[in-house]
């Protein structure tokens, strides 16, 4: 039986040894755009999970170049790298960046806006694991509601993180962006079939991709796969691209699974109370009436 | 090529590299030490789909003669190609030392 999805992406691995957790959903994004864009790609990783888990001298577990930044500037080296290449003669590569929730959505929203606006042509993935996992679990700007991390904890008034999540894919829209998308680990023919599409893209690429953190979110390692699964399934977060000015709905189910059961299966949730999810429920039937509004889909 | 484990050095300070690491994909250490449950695939069950080569997040499944095989000196025993696989050829055991 040949698998037509992994006859399209290179056979090597370009992220491979690394010292990510058992089941980390950041790292299967990482590995899985990698072996999409192919050897010819340079990789720039500011501070987060997968710079920590990929240069531990000696061991450098990128097969491809790859670089540290600062934690704000991914999206700037990525314009340097870019700019550098190009006025070296080379043509033939793919200039990617790899930031967390928080290395897009708070720390580096700057840069990135900014590269947005010159139209530089880079591919700009963001995995998101909805907190900052590296440093230990604080809530960042994409943390869902009702989330318990270390910096919204879950006591007797306030039930974990008050703020709804930023709406990121949507902000990089805004900006008129040539191509963006969400994805998640869950769907990877969905998440690679974005991705080749972004390489052939001229101007700047922006790709979410929901990553469930096992440590994190308070899920079993072997499960993180199937919670990215579910996540898509009851409606809290969906797949769509944005392209030519509008918006384009990939996969819509027939009927959301329930809430309650995505939420119960994390630790980060089990707090909540019945008229918290009732809320999360509701703000989902909210964001959809929305994208039925605005998204076409085919 | 497939990143390989290395020989370990020792190294004293002047000897570390100023400007980059070492080459790409220099691998030292192992990750085998991590695992409390380890996958075996059956062989005869495995239909050579590669769900579990596309899903495993450390990429240590690779496909030989249409069954997948496991590199377990990378693997960390997440136990997601088990959950991922749709024949049931892959059955978690516990870690034996």
């Amino acid at each position: 039986m040949a698998n037509k999805v992994a006859e399209s992406i290179s056979r090597e691995e370009f992220f491979y040894g690394h010292k990510a957790c058992a089941g980390c959903g950041g790292s299967l994004a990482v590995r899985i755009a990698l072996k999409s864009l192919g050897e010819k790609t340079v990789s720039v990783l500011p501070a987060g999970c997968m710079s920590a888990v990929g240069f531990n001298f000696p061991q450098l577990c990128f097969s491809n170049n790859s670089i540290i930044s600062t934690f704000a500037g991914t999206a700037s080296m990525l314009t340097g790298v870019e700019a550098g290449l190009r006025a070296k003669g080379y043509k033939d590569f793919t200039a990617v960046g790899f930031a967390g929730d928080g290395g897009t959505a708070d720390i580096g929203i700057q840069a990135l806006s900014g590269a947005i606006d010159r139209n530089d042509n880079i591919i700009y993935i963001c995995y998101d694991n909805e907190a900052y996992m590296n440093t230990g679990i604080q809530k960042s700007g994409l943390t869902p509601f009702g989330a318990k991390t270390t910096t919204t904890p879950a006591g007797k008034n306030i039930h974990g993180n008050i703020r709804p999540k930023k709406n990121m894919f949507e902000i990089a829209a805004a900006h008129d962006i040539p191509y963006a998308a969400t994805a998640s680990i869950g769907y990877l023919n969905d998440f690679i079939a974005k991705v080749q599409k972004a390489s052939k893209i001229q101007g700047t690429k922006y790709i979410h991709v929901i990553a469930p953190c096992p440590t994190g979110w308070g899920v079993a390692p072997d499960k993180t796969v199937e919670i990215a699964r579910k996540v898509v399934d009851c409606g809290l977060w969906y797949l769509a691209e944005y392209e030519n000015g509008e918006f384009t709905l990939n996969h819509k189910p027939k009927e959301f699974s329930s809430v309650e059961e995505y939420l119960r299966k994390q630790g980060r949730f089990k707090h909540l109370t019945d008229e918290d999810i009732k809320i999360i429920a509701d703000s989902r039937d909210k964001k959809w009436e929305h994208i039925e509004k605005t998204f076409s889909y085919r | 090529m497939k990143p390989y484990i290395r020989e370990k050095k020792s190294f004293d300070f002047s000897e570390v590299p100023k400007n980059t690491s070492f080459e790409a994909g220099y691998l030292v250490t192992v990750n085998s030490g991590w695992r409390s449950i380890r996958p075996v695939i059956n062989q005869d069950k495995c239909v050579g789909c590669e769900q579990c080569y596309l899903y495993c997040p450390d990429g240590v499944i690779s496909i030989k003669n249409k069954k997948a095989e496991i590199d377990y000196d990378f693997c960390k025993g997440c136990g997601i190609c088990a959950g991922i696989c749709r024949v049931g050829a892959i059955e978690t055991e516990a870690e034996r030392k």
